[in-house]
């Protein structure tokens, strides 16, 4: 980028941080800069304490554990443990696509919730909690285990979530698991990835200790981890993982079992799509189990064919085989993609902000048809998210770490854009401005956008955004 | 070769049913998911909808399943944002206030701002001054609001955060200028619902303009729409109905223009809402009209405790509620209800008379809010139809009985029955076993659409799936008619689906109704 771009982009940065109070505006230049080629990580800080007053776009660690990492484990009952609200707003809202009888044999689209009353907050809610599991088992038998997601209350009133949880799991002999998200805990969903996986270490993994799956094994056995099937995400990947020759064992968690997360541990290899939400769990299952975890990205042509030749690499020649023959099986579709849509999107911009992986992951997929990132940042990412997207963005994009609305506002007002890649709470403060806008979290009820099959949606969906006659019309012609 | 193509790309909706994904979940079902035989799950499916089932799911008394409500401080947002230039500000844990916002932009479609004082652990035992001083100091310079409207999310609450001295010590911190407004309530999110936060926001903002201020009656009227989805399109039609009837109005917490703002090129955070002048000199009025009795309570109280004449109404929809709603505003303005309306009455009757027959001995089943059920259901009763089941999970043991004592009052409404307290997977067994001809009630009433069959007629609070529905109004006759209308559709809609298998039940496939 033109030393222009890099000292606008500064000057805007010097800007948004003089509308804050002196304090404030001294903690928020940590979380702001302009990338510099060559450089480690992007320079800013993260993992950090929200600044109160200023909305952010952040959510908490029950939505990091119950809305992202054990929700869409469909068979088993996930309780938002706690007032009524919690449940409420993350109910059915985040795409997590699954095939089950709802009610009966998968619960992914119900809010169960304990519906903490004054009393409750009182005396504790401890016998409600095991009553709740009572009602479980009596209402819905099929269900093959329960989550029970803490709500902020929990924690304060010294509820013994875990001695309830142990009680009942003998009792009724399925596996329960109390998690500890409350939403005060940490600075963003991050914490809640944390303490879920944790809760998948010691109350699903260490109870089974490698020993279930009654499947017999192969050499070529995979799981898919860390991708919560938004829109189909996981399936248009598994698929492709299976044209290469490889068996996917499981998925976590999206349209995933607990009998899947189980039988992990006898996976040769584990494939992680969602880094910061699901390293933790990978980690653990190599230093307990051996097994190897490798990064992939199945967003655009390129990172797939990229993504497809790594793991196939690590496997024999059959699957390396499997893999160019996937690759050459879907160039003619990619060919037709980027004939179609690059005419249409070369040369525009994008600026992105959004959360786990996609702030550098989808940025090749952008590429692909000729588009270039202005700028992005992380909800909550960590150091090594900043490290990794060093791969992805050119010199000069602009970074923006836990960014207020009120930077983000100005950020693109100033940069102007052709396209804004963020979240519901962003789509339409952008579309009144006039910009083309599509939400990066849900896929904007679209997808999926994984793998070559979603490739074409992600590009016909970026066209349509960009595209649409309505820009046009947002100043009047008398005016 | 994928059946992906660029001609038609597939997207969720087809791709998923063609052969190689298919083949591929059915593969991962048998080989790894540990799934029961599909014969057990369809016999577990089929005792669901039994009146065993009934009973064991009525017998339920800690777990709430897909309830009809939310928590405080949504109503309180909902209320705050009502007037001019107000940011409301929650303070507690910041995940709470991410959900508040997009729960209300995936209803209205439009940006909703609010902000979070962030709590965190220390916060939860230190307390959290800190975070109120810094918060309201980044707010105030950041977002330049007229006023910051403080609820409180239930961390907050449970570890006992005082408001009223947190924000007088904010100001003697220097973090906004003394005399700037900041009301506040307490919005704990394990009592009530929704509709109480909101009763306890409006009753926060008025106390804040009201108290230790002699009142003066200058003959105004003043009007409280309650938590309401259709407000964007009820203000306008409210404002509409006192303008015709010239009578000097204040609607409190009017949110219609901050949730309707137009595509400009410009994003406005800001727009409309009462005027906070306008707020104050209510105190004046000589009496306050309720929309929505249930959930406005405390705020009556605290309104008719000030000297003015109190009228609740619960969501009047239709002819006799609508009747009752303008002589309200008529006695207590002395203005004339004006011919232009009584005109509006005749046309909501002749459409009524067109249609009755095609709504006259229909059943229904309806949720959601606990007075907009009432006037849903006084509605349906004067269309002729049935309202068999009406809950309301927010409903208390009070409005039970007067949900029932309207229900049995009509000849309609013999052998209906008001549910308080429920939720919607008792109404899942209700329709099971009780069968009715149509639903009422919010997007989350699809779940029961696809398991019973009961066409769902969207209706409440959140309306997620629909778009626009929420820039109609539901009151006033013009109100009525949209409701009218909406129902109508989905009983059309319904007997065309019924109808239209040719050569064998395509006689009744009629091109006039």
């Amino acid at each position: 980028m033109t030393t222009d771009v890099k000292t606008r982009n500064q000057e805007l940065i010097q800007e948004v941080l003089s509308a804050y109070p002196e304090k404030s505006a001294k903690k928020r230049a940590k979380h702001l800069n302009v990338y510099e080629e060559g450089k480690p990580d992007c320079g800013v800080k993260s993992n950090i304490k929200s600044l109160p007053g200023v909305m952010t776009v952040r959510g908490c660690a029950y939505a990091g554990s119950k809305g992202v990492v054990w929700g869409p484990i469909k068979d088993m009952v996930h309780i938002s443990h706690g007032p009524v609200g919690c449940g409420q707003y993350s109910w059915a809202s985040r795409r997590n696509y699954f095939i089950g009888v709802t009610g009966v044999n998968a619960f992914g689209t119900m809010q169960f919730t304990s519906d903490f009353q004054e009393k409750d907050i009182v005396f504790g809610g401890d016998k409600k909690l095991d009553k709740v599991m009572d009602e479980i088992e009596a209402l819905f038998p099929l269900n093959n285990g329960i989550s029970v997601q803490s709500e902020c209350p929990i924690g304060l009133i010294g509820d013994d979530i875990e001695a309830v949880s142990k009680k009942k799991a003998k009792q009724i002999d399925k596996t329960i698991v109390p998690v500890r998200c409350e939403g005060f805990r940490g600075v963003s969903q991050s914490l809640g990835h944390h303490i879920a996986n944790d809760a998948v270490r010691d109350f699903v993994l260490d109870k089974v200790d490698g020993k279930a799956g009654e499947f017999v094994s192969t050499p070529y056995d995979v799981a898919i981890i860390g991708d919560y099937n938004i829109g189909g995400d996981a399936w248009s990947s598994r698929i492709l993982l299976e044209e290469m020759g490889l068996r996917v064992i499981a998925q976590w968690s999206g349209d995933g079992t607990l009998k899947e997360m189980e039988a992990t541990p006898k996976a040769k290899l584990n494939l992680i799509h969602c880094y910061r939400s699901m390293n933790y769990i990978c980690r653990h299952m190599e230093e307990k189990f051996g097994i190897p975890w490798h990064e992939y990205n199945f967003f655009g042509p390129t990172k797939i064919a990229e993504s497809l030749r790594a793991i196939a690499a690590l496997f024999d020649d059959t699957i390396q085989e499997g893999a160019e023959r996937v690759i050459a099986k879907y160039q003619p579709l990619v060919d037709a993609v980027v004939a179609k849509y690059k005419p249409r999107l070369g040369g525009k911009t994008v600026m992105l902000y959004v959360g786990g992986l996609r702030p550098r992951h989808v940025v090749g997929a952008y590429e692909d048809l000729g588009m270039e990132i202005a700028g992005t940042g992380y909800e909550f990412g960590h150091g090594d998210d900043y490290q990794r997207t060093t791969h992805y963005v050119k010199d000069g994009t602009l970074i923006y770490d836990d960014v207020t609305e009120f930077e983000l506002e100005k950020f693109v007002e100033a940069v102007k854009p052709d396209l804004v890649g963020s979240g519901i709470k962003e789509k339409y403060v952008f579309q009144k401005m006039g910009l083309p806008f599509r939400q990066m979290h849900s896929w904007d009820y679209s997808g999926p956008y994984h793998g070559y099959d979603g490739f074409a949606i992600f590009a016909r969906d970026m066209d349509m955004a960009i595209s649409s006659p309505v820009w046009g019309m947002t100043k009047a012609p008398w005016k | 070769m994928s059946s992906q193509n660029t001609a038609k790309v597939l997207d969720h909706f087809d791709l998923f049913r063609q052969p190689e994904y298919v083949e591929m979940l059915d593969n991962k079902k048998t080989c790894f998911e540990g799934g029961r035989p599909d014969d057990e799950v369809f016999k577990i499916a089929d005792w669901t909808r039994t009146m065993e089932y009934r009973e064991k799911n009525f017998a339920r008394e800690a777990l709430v399943v897909n309830p009809a409500k939310a928590c405080q401080p949504l109503g309180a947002i909902f209320a705050a944002l009502g007037f001019e230039k107000t940011l409301p500000f929650v303070h507690g844990s910041q995940g709470c206030v991410a959900y508040f916002r997009s729960h209300f932009s995936r209803h209205f479609k439009e940006p909703t701002s609010a902000v979070s004082s962030s709590m965190t652990e220390d916060a939860a035992v230190f307390g959290g001054l800190n975070n109120m001083v810094d918060g309201l100091a980044n707010s105030y310079s950041l977002y330049k609001p007229k006023m910051i409207a403080v609820s409180t999310t239930c961390m907050a609450e449970v570890i006992g955060d005082d408001l009223d001295s947190f924000i007088r010590t904010s100001k003697q911190k220097g973090s906004i200028p003394e005399a700037f407004d900041v009301p506040f309530a307490h919005t704990p999110s394990f009592v009530g619902s929704h509709i109480t936060g909101y009763d306890n926001m409006m009753k926060g903002i008025l106390t804040h303009f009201w108290e230790g201020k002699a009142r003066a009656d200058n003959g105004k009227i003043n009007f409280v729409g309650g938590f309401d989805g259709y407000t964007v399109g009820n203000m306008p039609e409210i404002r509409r109905i006192f303008d015709v009837m010239g009578v000097d109005a204040t609607l409190l917490g009017d949110n219609s223009d901050v949730w309707n703002t137009p595509t400009s090129g410009e994003f406005t955070m800001y727009d409309g809402g009462t005027k906070l002048e306008d707020a104050a000199d209510a105190l004046n009025a000589k009496g306050t009209i309720f929309m929505q009795h249930f959930g406005t309570e405390k705020t009556q109280e605290y309104v008719k405790s000030k000297g003015q004449e109190v009228v609740a109404f619960n969501h009047p929809v239709g002819v006799a509620g609508t009747d009752e709603f303008l002589m309200a505003i008529s006695r207590l303005s002395g203005k004339a209800i004006p011919a232009e309306l009584e005109k509006e009455r005749g046309r909501l009757v002749d459409a009524i008379a067109d249609s009755q027959a095609h709504i006259h001995g229909k059943k229904f089943a309806l949720y959601g809010d606990p007075s907009m059920v009432m006037g849903l259901a006084s509605f349906l009763m004067e269309l002729g139809a049935e309202p068999v089941h009406v809950l309301a999970t927010n409903g208390s043991k009070d409005w039970e009985a007067k949900m029932q004592a309207l229900l049995d009052a009509s000849p309609f409404g013999q052998g209906c029955k008001a549910w308080g307290g429920k939720d919607l997977w008792h109404m899942r067994s209700l329709l099971a076993t009780e069968p009715v001809d149509f639903l009422i009630g919010n997007t989350y009433g699809k779940y029961l659409e696809r398991d019973i069959g009961t066409p769902l007629i969207r209706i409440g609070f959140p309306v997620m799936d629909r778009h626009h529905h929420h820039r109609y109004p539901v009151w006033g006759y013009q109100g009525s008619l949209n409701v009218l209308v909406k129902i109508l559709d989905k009983i059309f809609d319904t007997m065309d689906a019924t109808t239209n298998v040719p050569g064998k039940t395509d006689y009744s496939y009629d091109i006039i109704r």
